[in-house]
């Protein structure tokens, strides 16, 4: 047996562990440090090697195998090449972070036990691995599915409270419009050949109307797992209701997978022919980016804000993706590949450094019982490891140089900048007005964040209860501190990562950057001359210059400190609740964007004697798409009750005329 | 690099460091002699942070280190873009670590860090501040993008000194696109730079204060560095200006001697002009309210936008 062989056997073992695993936590299913102390971090070690193995095979070709399970006539194909690699790192790396910081989240409460959410979280975590392994339809679907339904069970651990259970059912629910997207999809990509393994449809020529439907399907169906919009409004309530890190793994992670299968779909099966697929695809994540990061801005619930953040991050990817399908469709591989480089980056950094905030607020929830915004504040006092280590976190979500985010953003916005080059005057003209919604999510995506950050840990803190917040323990720490260093090293480290996926860009598009990426330390993704950047320089001239002012402010002049109250304006007393709110902080946004909102507010009159000031922000899909639907639906479930009579009699009648229909036919 | 490009860097940023609170200086002057008054002179810059950096500071017990670090990072990330920004020679090696677009995410950052420390201390008008910062920012920061794109679609380059380069030295041509560009960058440049009409830089007004409400708990040497830092942006900016749209007079490479001896004396005469310019600018405007602001900005967002697309309609 080669080498290579043995690492695919190595990677196709680890979900089996994490399964076995997982059944371990059936064992002692009540004991939190069985659960906490020993399995967990267990699965962060598998999530780690799963990581490198995945990494040290990135160029190796693809390999297949079949596995003696499944249908009869179906056996379960899996198959390891570059892009589910790439996916397979994802998965292992970001879990690894999140796992390990599971180990000190669990706490005996209400809800699930933790042994079985110990299963529960493993079902998950194995199902998506095995998304990104399977080579036929049958057995994508059936990981598919369980990864569906064990996040289900995962975000109703408080099943208890009803509004958890609403937040799940709207998620199943999406979740599986999404999935008879696919199965629709996958039928029209079998072509008539009726098999279902990818490499039948890899091989299938379609025509373009067929091609198009499924790929009109595929960008629906993982779409609606992904948050595109208007198939968004599960991520709002069911991250929320999740525990953290489910929230972390569902955000960080499976929104990723979605969009893994996006692209196996476009690239691998339906090579990206036509161009203006990407257009719909820029065209919706332009909009879901926009819509997603406004609809942040005006968040009071801190996972409810990340929730819409991720929103507006799919959208970039979808972005991304759109701008690789038009320049593949053009026959501009180089540039294709730079667009695929900054979407797999963005793939990547959203994973460190979102499920980093999301185990944040993990942490920030255990201290304070309180995930509303209003009653959070000045907890970097309290928490100093956990608020330092997101404001790395915080900047990287931001798109701020030199961390993780702003690599991604800054290839996809050279991308942009050739898109003059493309032989189509209609989309030249269109696509800098992307750049220009680009730049101003990208720019308002750093004011959600000075809110998130601001208002949870600096200022006063607005409540008395959160003078007993404590930090988080050890195993968190680890946790947060290794997603904290992907996003550190995703920015510094942009060239030799962006070399690691030439091979996956090589594959989907028969194109890569190469040697292009000569210096480690300078990216400069088509010329030198034209487009250059490097993080480690910026990083250490910006160290080297704070340190020389630093020294030299110091020993020049005098290092004196004087410790006072903070200046009151005048005022006799200066308390916390002094400080913006929440909406206080997104009231410009509000005013600004204010056809996106449908708002409901009610002002105290200056009689009142307590005034009471409540503002609500809802999204017009409940009431422009979802309430309709649902209403068309209720209707028609009323009308065939008309035929449910209840009586024996009745429904023999129906059988029996049936009965008579069909002969008439067979006559 | 090597040791001579090395030196010019240095040179160059510590060139922009030295000059830059002169440039506030005129201004000051000039919107002096605009509104009848004596002034303080040029130099009254330098006699501020000369002053501030002998004074006790004093901090709020509920600062947290986050505080005492931003004045520093403010400082250094636009010493930083000054070692970006051709002012006297477009031989800048640091140019290839940050293009334009990263020009743009280190004001970002800069203006991120300071909006956190506004918030650091809980006071009302921290926050405000904090706010109205970020609200100007969101607004400017793609305005900006949008300038340096339309021209780096002239100049096939990210680059600020390659675009110098193309647009000082190329073929002289008119575009159309740079003169919509122009009028953009201008007032994003009192957006950022916290100049009337968006806002009042020696307001004493905290209700009406955007740029001052975010510095208002610091104080001697942390002020000192946030007010050495706002000149500089300031100093900055213009230059940028002089760069893509008045490059002419720039050294090309490291510049030898008979070059500089002509970027100098330009550099100068921009800087009186445009100082000039701008003391005008705030004399004959009134500030805005504050929600008039997005309105201001989103027109120059739309007038950058509108660049670029006449720059695509009429091909150069």
């Amino acid at each position: 047996m080669t080498d290579p062989t043995c690492a695919f056997f190595g990677i196709t073992l680890i979900p089996v562990a994490w399964l076995v695993i997982g059944l371990l936590g059936l064992v002692r299913i009540r004991s939190v440090p069985w659960v906490g102390r020993i399995l967990f971090p267990v699965s962060a070690l598998l999530g780690l090697l799963l990581g490198a193995m995945a990494l040290s095979g990135l160029a190796l070709p693809a390999q297949t195998l079949v596995l003696p399970l499944g249908l009869p006539s179906l056996p379960f194909h899996v198959r390891l090449d570059g892009l589910s690699r790439f996916f397979l790192m994802l998965i292992g790396f970001t879990s690894a972070g999140i796992s390990m910081f599971s180990a000190g989240y669990l706490r005996p409460g209400e809800g699930t036990p933790p042994g079985l959410m110990c299963l529960q979280y493993h079902v998950f975590l194995a199902s998506m691995a095995v998304v990104v392994l399977a080579n036929d339809a049958y057995l994508f679907m059936v990981a598919w599915e369980s990864m569906a339904l064990s996040s289900y069970f995962l975000v109703t651990t408080e099943h208890r409270l009803p509004e958890i259970r609403r937040a799940g059912f709207i998620y199943l629910l999406i979740a599986h419009i999404g999935a008879i997207s696919i199965l629709l999809c996958f039928g029209v990509l079998q072509g008539g050949s009726w098999r279902f393994t990818f490499d039948a449809m890899r091989a299938a020529h379609l025509t373009p109307l067929w091609a198009s439907l499924a790929f009109v399907l595929a960008l629906f169906g993982f779409g609606a797992k992904a948050g595109l919009v208007p198939l968004h409004v599960w991520l709002p309530e069911a991250h929320p209701a999740a525990p953290s890190p489910v929230s972390a793994l569902m955000s960080g992670v499976m929104l990723e997978v979605a969009i893994y299968g996006l692209l196996r779909v476009t690239f691998d099966f339906l090579h990206a022919q036509l161009w203006w697929w990407g257009l719909l695809a820029l065209g919706l994540g332009l909009f879901t980016a926009l819509f997603g990061v406004v609809f942040a801005a005006a968040q009071t619930d801190m996972k409810r804000l990340l929730a819409y953040s991720s929103i507006e991050n799919i959208g970039i990817i979808f972005l991304g993706v759109g701008l690789t399908i038009i320049f593949h469709a053009f026959h501009m591989a180089l540039l294709a590949a730079v667009a695929l480089a900054a979407t797999l980056y963005h793939c990547l950094s959203h994973a460190f450094s979102k499920s980093l905030l999301f185990l944040s607020t993990g942490s920030v929830l255990h201290a304070t019982r309180e995930r509303s915004l209003g009653k959070l504040g000045g907890l970097i006092h309290r928490m100093p490891w956990v608020a330092w280590l997101t404001l790395i976190g915080t900047l990287a979500i931001a798109g701020l140089p030199p961390l993780s985010g702003f690599v991604s953003e800054w290839l996809l916005l050279q991308a942009f900048l050739f898109t003059p080059s493309l032989p189509h005057s209609f989309i030249n003209m269109l696509l800098p007005i992307g750049a220009a919604a680009l730049a101003l999510v990208s720019a308002l995506a750093a004011y959600v964040m000075v809110k998130f950050y601001g208002v949870i840990f600096l200022g006063q803190p607005r409540e008395p209860t959160l003078q007993d917040a404590h930090d988080c323990g050890r195993p968190e720490r680890i946790g947060l501190l290794w997603l904290a260093l992907g996003c550190v090293l995703l920015g510094l480290l942009p060239v030799p990562i962006l070399a690691l996926l030439n091979s996956v860009s090589r594959e989907l598009l028969g194109a890569s950057l190469g040697g292009r990426l000569q210096h480690w330390w300078l990216l400069a993704p088509i010329a030198p001359e034209r487009a250059s950047y490097s993080p480690v320089l910026f990083m250490l001239s910006t160290v080297a210059l704070v340190t020389l002012v630093t020294v030299a402010v110091h020993l020049l002049y005098h290092g004196k400190v004087r410790k006072t109250e903070p200046w009151g304006c005048g005022f006799p007393v200066v308390t916390a609740r002094m400080q913006d709110t929440a909406e206080g902080f997104g009231q410009p946004i509000r005013q600004i964007f204010e056809p996106f909102f449908r708002m409901s507010r009610t002002l105290p009159s200056p009689f009142d004697t307590a005034p009471h000031y409540r503002v609500q922000v809802d999204d017009h899909f409940w009431y422009w798409l979802y309430a309709p639907v649902a209403t068309v639906i209720q209707g028609v479930a009323r009308m065939t009750a008309v035929i449910q009579r209840g009586r024996i009699s009745v429904y023999l009648l129906f059988s029996f005329l049936t009965l008579l229909a069909l002969l008439v036919f067979v006559l | 690099m090597n040791t001579r490009a090395f030196t010019m860097q240095l040179i160059a940023i510590a060139f922009a460091i030295i000059v830059a609170p002169l440039l506030i200086g005129w201004v000051n002057q000039c919107r002096a002699w605009l509104q009848n008054r004596r002034g303080p002179g040029i130099l009254q810059p330098y006699r501020l942070i000369r002053k501030l950096f002998h004074k006790d500071a004093v901090i709020a017990t509920n600062a947290s280190p986050l505080f005492r670090l931003v004045p520093y990072v403010q400082f250094a990330s636009m010493g930083l873009a000054a070692g970006i920004i051709p002012s006297l020679w477009t031989g800048l090696p640091f140019a290839d670590a940050a293009d334009t677009i990263a020009l743009v995410g280190l004001f970002a950052t800069a203006r991120m860090f300071l909006a956190l420390a506004a918030m650091d201390i809980g006071t009302a008008f921290g926050s405000m501040g904090a706010r109205r910062e970020m609200l100007v920012g969101f607004l400017a920061e793609p305005a900006l993008l949008m300038v340096f794109f339309t021209a780096s679609l002239i100049s096939h380059s990210t680059s600020l000194p390659t675009m110098v380069n193309v647009l000082a030295h190329g073929p002289l041509a008119i575009y159309p696109s740079l003169a919509f560009a122009s009028i953009s960058f201008l007032m994003v440049l009192l957006a950022e730079n916290a100049r009337i009409p968006v806002d009042n830089p020696s307001t004493h007004l905290e209700l009406t204060m955007i740029h001052e409400a975010t510095v208002l708990e610091y104080s001697a040497r942390h002020l000192a560095l946030i007010e050495w830092a706002s000149a500089l942006k300031l100093f900055n900016y213009v230059c940028i200006g002089f760069a893509l749209f008045v490059p002419w007079g720039l050294a090309q490479g490291l510049g030898n001697l008979p070059d500089l001896a002509i970027a100098v004396p330009a550099l100068f005469i921009k800087l009186v002009a445009v100082g000039f310019g701008l003391a005008l600018v705030e004399t004959i405007n009134a500030k805005m309210r504050i929600f008039r602001v997005p309105e201001f900005l989103a027109s120059a967002f739309l007038l950058a936008v509108l660049g670029l697309l006449v720059h695509l309609l009429l091909g150069h």
